[in-house]
């Protein structure tokens, strides 16, 4: 019974960056310490898709919400960087967040 | 004006003919030189590099692992730049600084002032000559000794062919996504490797591109779909700092320098896939107001289901480049805001009147605080837009958007710099209902602080 609610209420602690001009939808800061619950409403683990919803909901201050999500999914252009390693080397959404991962969100630059 | 125009050609012009004069002395001198040279001691040079060459790049030379060859590998590079802007002209000085043997530029544009503090080969003097013409003046100036080839116009899918095809190693130094694509796919059709950069302001990016030819990533595999038109905003709009783009120009010469000394330019897709193994690919992040300003991330590899790499039969080809692509389609086309109808925009003279009859009323700048700093409307309260933006819900707190001094039924007209994000700020407090139903006056500025100037007072240092 307590390690049930242990586990229920397991938090993931996480560093949550953002650079290329992101910053600007969470407040102008680019480096964010967050905690997590460990796995979602299902009881499922948390998985990217779930952080970028926990972000929309929680964290973004700026309500062009379209400039982050598109279609329900992560707007072309903006890269997610998983411990310093491109997400699609780790599952894209699907990876499955540990405790003292760092997620970095980059838009990709254009000018030069 | 005519004659302003008329006079700064000519100087272009003169400059450019000087620029001619000066390598062709270089030339001449140098070929008197080796011939008198030649006479003093009847003996044939017997080095692989011209005696001048010793004395130009001793000290590159003496690195370890450049050495000889890698002077020869470079001295036989013909590098592409595409782009003669803030990435490309630091990226130019360096590799004609370094002796790559032809180096040629694609630059559609004219030298404009505003481009002076980061496009570092181009002058004062030279401001309205064609950027590619300024920047090989500026660059023969620096090393008359290597072939110069000055392409003036934008690269497009009907001349990407015939000039990429020239070289062996290209330079992306553009400024857009469509001309990303674009270089991207001719690189990987000619098989040339490609070292990408791109910078915004104060961050950068760096990645190098289809190397080996057919065997790394290209632009596309890396970012298969563009991102939408509303989000791409350009250096003349967001800024940029000059040491930031300056910086990922050099680190590009820098990688494109790499690449020739080991010869992986000259590897044209040759290569059979069995003896060459593709390195991890890097992204390198460039941020120089962050906490660590370099940082480089492992990225994917080549996308098996790839629009232009992808070699299988359903793959890009050269001729459907040519004839069926469209890069601006592709990247899609930045709409105008209309979000308002034209009895809620005003004209920049209306408002002129309204503020010289001290009508009551409040006008709201929303551009962001470094461009209100420059220059104002008298009387105008700057919110930026982004406020507006990161305000939710009705019924709650206005007042930091709209001063508490204000009375209720003062109209209120909001300007920005064009006349979008003025809009966007209009709607949002009509949503709010701050208009009470069309019973207070909610609108904006047609044209924004461009059309003041140009019509009101023509001496806003307008940004």
């Amino acid at each position: 019974m307590a390690s049930n609610t242990a586990e229920a209420t397991a938090q993931l602690s996480l560093i949550v960056e953002f650079s290329g001009g992101l910053e600007m939808l969470f407040s102008d800061i680019r480096r964010h310490a967050l905690t997590l619950p460990a796995t979602d409403k299902d009881g499922n683990p948390s998985t990217i898709a779930y952080l970028i919803h926990h972000l929309c909901e929680h964290v973004m201050k700026d309500t062009r919400r379209e400039l982050f999500v598109l279609d329900g999914h992560l707007r072309p252009g903006i890269l997610v960087l998983i411990n310093d390693a491109d997400w699609e080397l780790e599952g894209e959404e699907e990876y499955q967040l540990n405790s003292g991962d760092n997620i970095l969100f980059v838009s990709t630059l254009h000018g030069g | 004006m005519d004659k302003i125009e008329h006079l700064r050609k000519e100087i272009a012009q003169r400059e450019a003919e000087l620029a001619d004069l000066r390598a062709r002395l270089a030339a001449e001198e140098k070929l008197s030189c080796a011939e008198s040279e030649k006479k003093l001691d009847d003996e044939e040079w017997k080095w692989p590099l011209e005696e001048h060459d010793y004395q130009r790049y001793s000290r590159q030379m003496i690195v370890p692992n450049f050495g000889l060859q890698g002077q020869l590998h470079v001295k036989h590079a013909k590098v592409l730049l595409v782009g003669a802007g803030g990435l490309g002209c630091p990226a130019a000085a360096y590799l004609a600084g370094a002796g790559v043997g032809t180096l040629g530029l694609v630059d559609g544009d004219a030298v404009e002032v505003s481009n002076l503090h980061r496009q570092v080969a181009h002058a004062t003097s030279r401001v309205g000559m064609m950027k590619v013409d300024s920047a090989v003046a500026y660059l023969k100036g620096l090393n008359p000794t290597i072939t110069y080839n000055a392409h003036a116009t934008h690269l497009t899918p009907q001349n990407a062919e015939e000039i990429v095809s020239q070289y062996d190693l290209v330079l992306d130094c553009t400024d857009h996504p469509t001309s990303r694509y674009l270089i991207s796919d001719i690189c990987v059709l000619l098989s040339k490797p490609l070292v990408s950069a791109s910078a915004f302001q104060t961050s950068g990016q760096l990645i190098v591109l289809n190397n080996p030819p057919g065997k790394g990533p290209c632009y596309r595999c890396v970012f298969p779909k563009p991102p939408p038109p509303e989000s791409v905003v350009g250096c003349g709009e967001g800024g940029i700092i000059g040491p930031v783009v300056g910086t990922m120009g050099v680190l590009q010469a820098l990688e494109a320098i790499k690449l020739i000394v080991k010869g992986d330019h000259l590897k044209n897709g040759l290569i059979n896939g069995d003896v060459e193994e593709v390195k991890q690919v890097g992204l390198l992040l460039f941020s120089a107001m962050g906490d660590v300003p370099f940082r480089t991330v492992r990225m994917r590899g080549k996308r098996k289901e790839c629009f232009a790499c992808s070699g299988d039969g359903t793959a890009l080809t050269l001729n459907e480049l040519k004839t069926s692509m469209d890069y601006v389609q592709f990247c899609g086309v930045n709409q105008p805001v209309k979000l308002l109808q034209p009895e809620e925009r005003i004209s920049v003279a209306e408002y002129e009147r309204i503020s010289q009859e001290h009508r009551s009323h409040l006008l709201l700048d929303v551009r962001e605080k470094e461009h209100f700093g420059v220059c104002n409307i008298k009387g105008s309260i700057n919110v930026p837009i982004s406020r507006f933006t990161a305000h939710r819900g009705q019924g709650s707190d206005l007042t930091d958007l709209i001063p508490a001094d204000v009375a209720p039924d003062s109209p209120i007209y909001i300007v920005c710099r064009v006349g979008n994000d003025s809009q966007i700020a209009a709607k949002k407090l009509k949503d709010l209902g701050v208009d009470r139903n069309g019973e207070r006056f909610v609108g904006d500025i047609l044209g924004g602080l461009k059309a003041w100037k140009e019509t009101v007072d023509p001496s806003l240092p307008f940004i």
